[in-house]
């Protein structure tokens, strides 16, 4: 029995974790309606599921506030299907009513922190990290487990004030070897998904066309770990490396990196707020160094 | 007249001859202590053309140099400089007494020898008295009136300096009594009037108005120092009943209403920058001590007969001005009237001076528009302000970084319709829940145009960093076409030609050089090993490739 599990558990068997990006504030003044989107999403997870019947699809919805799990296709009940006149798999029924349910959730958080006024960005670091929570319990399952990727469909901009935990969650996958997919959908570009993606091996695009989702998602993102070896896909031209200091959550190019922790600031501190290292003075500022450099140079 | 002790130098290499230098009448001499000595010398003042000498301070001795008209040139080296600026002094001074009488030159002998020298006059005078009077001749008065000519001629000369004001202010002219009655004495001088007149002109003016008409000249000035004598008792209570019976009297109590006018004129002029009120600290009139009334007693304040009262800073004041402007009028009369009036009319001229000076008002004018627009002096404008109330910079930078970041989304009302957002996404469930996916998910147009861009995406990733960095874009170019661009052959005999050159150098020269020259040679020569070692490595391969490749022909053939 052991043996067939083991074939039946080859390589292209997938666990796809995917964040769903249900930020009102995103959502709410764009062409393409959340409807449109739902209906590219939810076709291209019927994809996913059909192209091998071991595969599974975790679906967790990143919020403004909150996030949760939606979906989980080992939850439901495959002979629960009551194909109804919509035309929809039935098993979409149950992910619709909890999202229907997480965004009123959102809503009632959202009104508690009525003060807050960041940017208009999802909890990133939460989802992710709750996929990992759950990919981890898939690989504490036994060792017969799909192999697991995240695919984050993201459309709000990066929440600088996320910075650490998004980077966390980004290392904890590259120890974990999951790769992180990216489908950017916003107008910006995403620090965040660019660099989950570079750095845990994933795919990242930002497709142009919205309306075409659906084609984007099975072209690129429902290959699998072992397709990918000889698929084409495409790689971005850059990576957008910027970080965000540990002091004011801002997003700089050029700062101050603490030598014994590596955290980042924008300011000079005489003491890392992270580890607690005291720095001594800046010994930029000596010409001598300069000139022993020029010095050196003939010498050698 | 005067002797130093100098050394004498004809010139600057001279050892110099030891001797006396005395400035006689006209002339210098030199006198040598040692009287064997030939360097004698004279030269006469008006010779002397300049005189330069060693500054004090410099390490050189104090040194006169003297040149006269001729072009010789006398140096006497002093004990000390101020011996040497003594006789300089003398020697300027009888230069400048020269070049007077330079003028004088062509008149009788007499005279310029009468004008050298007081005491040669008076030698002349004692000889020319013995030969007329004691020989009588001439009597005494006759001798004298023939030379009082010569006095008058020189007091005239002299009396070209004007003739100042005394400094002894007219207030302080004090009555003169006899001890017995309660009569008292002003004398009175021509001299004393002018200055009356200088310094007050409304006595002037009523010395015009009343004098002769209404009054006789006596009476005038009698009612004058009545005035003043009132004035002096400080008895301002009686002065303003005395004013108030006789109006001349009042005249004389009362502020002179001229001066004031000419006081305003003056402060009309003074530049409109100049704040008065602020200089009202340096002013002394409100310290304590300074009310002192001119003859050393306290002023007593009396506010309501001020009009009577004058302090003393104002007639210190109206005393300077006049004794600074001098006698400027040039009536020489005991007549009392012709004083006046001349004084009046200078008065006059200079007021009219003053006053037509059209471009000194415009211009004064301009000055007080100019300063009108100076904001300090203009009434404060109350513009309308709204207080700037940022209670912590980072929240508002960071408000501003949220708006620069959602704006191009239009997404800056954010939290107005948050509570929108979501009714929206709800709105979009409950659609798809009730309408199912859209029938055709996706039109076949788009899934064409997704799977082009996406193929080109690829492809032209591929070009840029997709590729292999080992690999060069010469690599996929056939063999042939890639030698003929790149002439491979000539490049590598090139290369090798450089090489052996690069030798050749290094044995050129010196050994003691040629560490030198290798080090800066090492890189070069080690870029060019790199690139032979990779041509033979590729050749290599590409000859083993090719081979390989028409073996798997030959095998697929078959």
């Amino acid at each position: 029995m052991a043996t067939v599990a083991s074939k039946l558990y080859s390589d292209d068997v997938s666990l796809l974790v995917l964040l769903l990006d249900t930020n009102p504030l995103f959502w709410s003044n764009r062409s393409t309606t959340f409807s449109q989107f739902l209906s590219h999403v939810l076709a291209f997870l019927n994809a996913v599921l059909g192209l091998n019947q071991l595969n599974r699809v975790v679906v967790i919805a990143t919020g403004y506030c909150s996030c949760d799990y939606i979906y989980d296709s080992s939850l439901t009940l495959s002979g629960n299907s009551e194909s109804g006149r919509t035309g929809m798999p039935a098993l979409f029924g149950s992910l619709l009513e909890k999202l229907e349910d997480f965004i009123d959730k959102d809503e009632e958080l959202i009104k508690e922190q009525e003060h807050d006024e960041r940017i208009a960005s999802s909890l990133l670091s939460g989802s992710l990290s709750m996929a990992l929570c759950y990919i981890q319990r898939i690989f504490r399952s036994g060792h017969l487990h799909p192999q697991p990727r995240i695919l984050c469909l993201q459309g709000s901009p990066d929440g600088p004030e996320q910075y650490v935990a998004v980077m966390n969650s980004i290392f904890s996958a590259q120890r974990l070897m999951v790769p992180i997919d990216s489908c950017y959908i916003g107008t910006q570009n995403s620090a965040f998904l660019q660099q989950a993606s570079y750095i845990t091996g994933g795919v990242h695009h930002a497709p142009k066309q919205l309306d075409g989702l659906f084609q984007f998602l099975t072209t690129i993102f429902a290959t699998d770990l072992h397709t990918r070896s000889f698929v084409q896909l495409p790689k971005p031209v850059g990576v957008d490396f910027r970080a965000s200091c540990f002091c004011h959550k801002k997003t700089i190019d050029m700062g101050y990196v603490c030598s014994v922790c590596l955290s980042i600031f924008c300011e000079h501190h005489k003491k890392c707020s992270t580890c607690g290292s005291v720095f001594g003075q800046s010994k930029l500022d000596g010409a001598s160094t300069v000139s022993d450099k020029k010095r050196k140079a003939p010498d050698s | 007249m005067s002797d130093w002790q100098v050394k004498y130098k004809s010139s600057l290499k001279d050892r110099g001859t030891e001797g006396i230098l005395k400035l006689r009448e006209g002339m210098l001499l030199f006198v040598p202590n040692d009287p064997t000595s030939d360097s004698k010398l004279k030269v006469l003042t008006p010779n002397i053309k300049s005189q330069k000498y060693t500054k004090e301070g410099s390490k050189k001795p104090a040194w006169l140099n003297l040149s006269n008209k001729q072009g010789d040139s006398h140096i006497f080296e002093f004990q000390n400089y101020q011996d040497m600026h003594a006789c300089r002094a003398l020697i300027t001074k009888a230069l400048a007494k020269c070049e007077e009488e330079q003028p004088k030159k062509p008149a009788a002998v007499l005279t310029s020898a009468e004008q050298l020298s007081i005491a040669d006059l008076e030698l002349r005078f004692k000889r020319l008295h013995k030969e007329f009077v004691e020989t009588k001749v001439l009597t005494e008065d006759e001798f004298w009136a023939t030379r009082k000519k010569l006095l008058g001629k020189d007091s005239i000369r002299k009396s070209k300096q004007q003739v100042g004001l005394k400094s002894m202010m007219v207030s302080g002219i004090k009555p003169s009594t006899d001890g017995r009655t309660n009569r008292v004495t002003f004398n009175l001088t021509s001299e004393i009037i002018f200055q009356i007149f200088a310094e007050k002109p409304a006595v002037r003016q009523a010395f015009i108005n009343y004098v002769p008409s209404k009054m006789t000249e006596k009476d005038f000035w009698t009612k004058y120092f009545r005035a003043e004598y009132l004035y002096s008792t400080k008895n301002t209570a009686v002065a303003a009943a005395e004013a108030a019976e006789d109006e001349e009297l009042a005249v004389f109590l009362k502020p002179d209403e001229i001066l004031a006018q000419e006081a305003r004129q003056k402060i009309r002029r003074v530049d409109p920058t100049l704040d008065m009120e602020a200089d009202q600290g340096d002013d002394y009139t409100h310290l304590m001590d300074h009310g002192i009334q001119r003859d050393g007693t306290m002023d007593v304040v009396e506010p309501q007969n001020g009009q009577f009262r004058r302090s003393l800073l104002q007639d210190l004041n109206r005393h300077a001005a006049v004794v600074l402007e001098g006698r400027n009028i040039d009536v020489d009369s005991e007549n009392t009237r012709s004083v006046a009036e001349a004084l009046a009319r200078v008065k006059q001229v200079s007021k009219a001076d003053g006053e037509t000076t059209k471009d000194a008002n415009q211009e004064r004018l301009a000055r007080m528009s100019r300063l009108a627009e100076m904001e300090d002096l203009q009434a404060p404008q109350n513009f309308p302000l709204a207080p700037l109330s940022i209670k912590d910079p980072r929240d508002y930078f960071e408000s501003q970084q949220g708006n620069v970041v959602n704006e191009p989304r239009g997404a800056g009302t954010l939290k107005r319709n948050v509570h929108e957002a979501y009714g929206s996404l709800k709105e979009s469930i409950l659609e798809i829940r009730t309408k199912g996916l859209r029938d055709p998910l996706i039109k076949p147009e788009v899934a064409f145009e997704v799977f082009r861009s996406l193929t080109q995406t690829i492809s032209t990733a591929k070009n840029i960093i997709g590729k292999n960095p080992r690999e060069s874009f010469l690599d996929r170019l056939p063999k042939s076409t890639r030698d003929e661009v790149l002439h491979v052959g000539k490049l590598k005999d090139a290369m090798s030609n450089s090489y052996s050159q690069l030798e050749a150098m290094k044995e050129s020269v010196q050994s003691e050089l040629r560490h030198q020259l290798s080090l800066l040679v090492r890189p070069m020569q080690q870029a060019l090993d790199a690139a032979f070692q990779h041509y033979d490595a590729d050749l290599q391969r590409r000859t083993a490739k090719s081979a390989r490749g028409s073996a798997g022909e030959a095998n697929g053939s078959v």
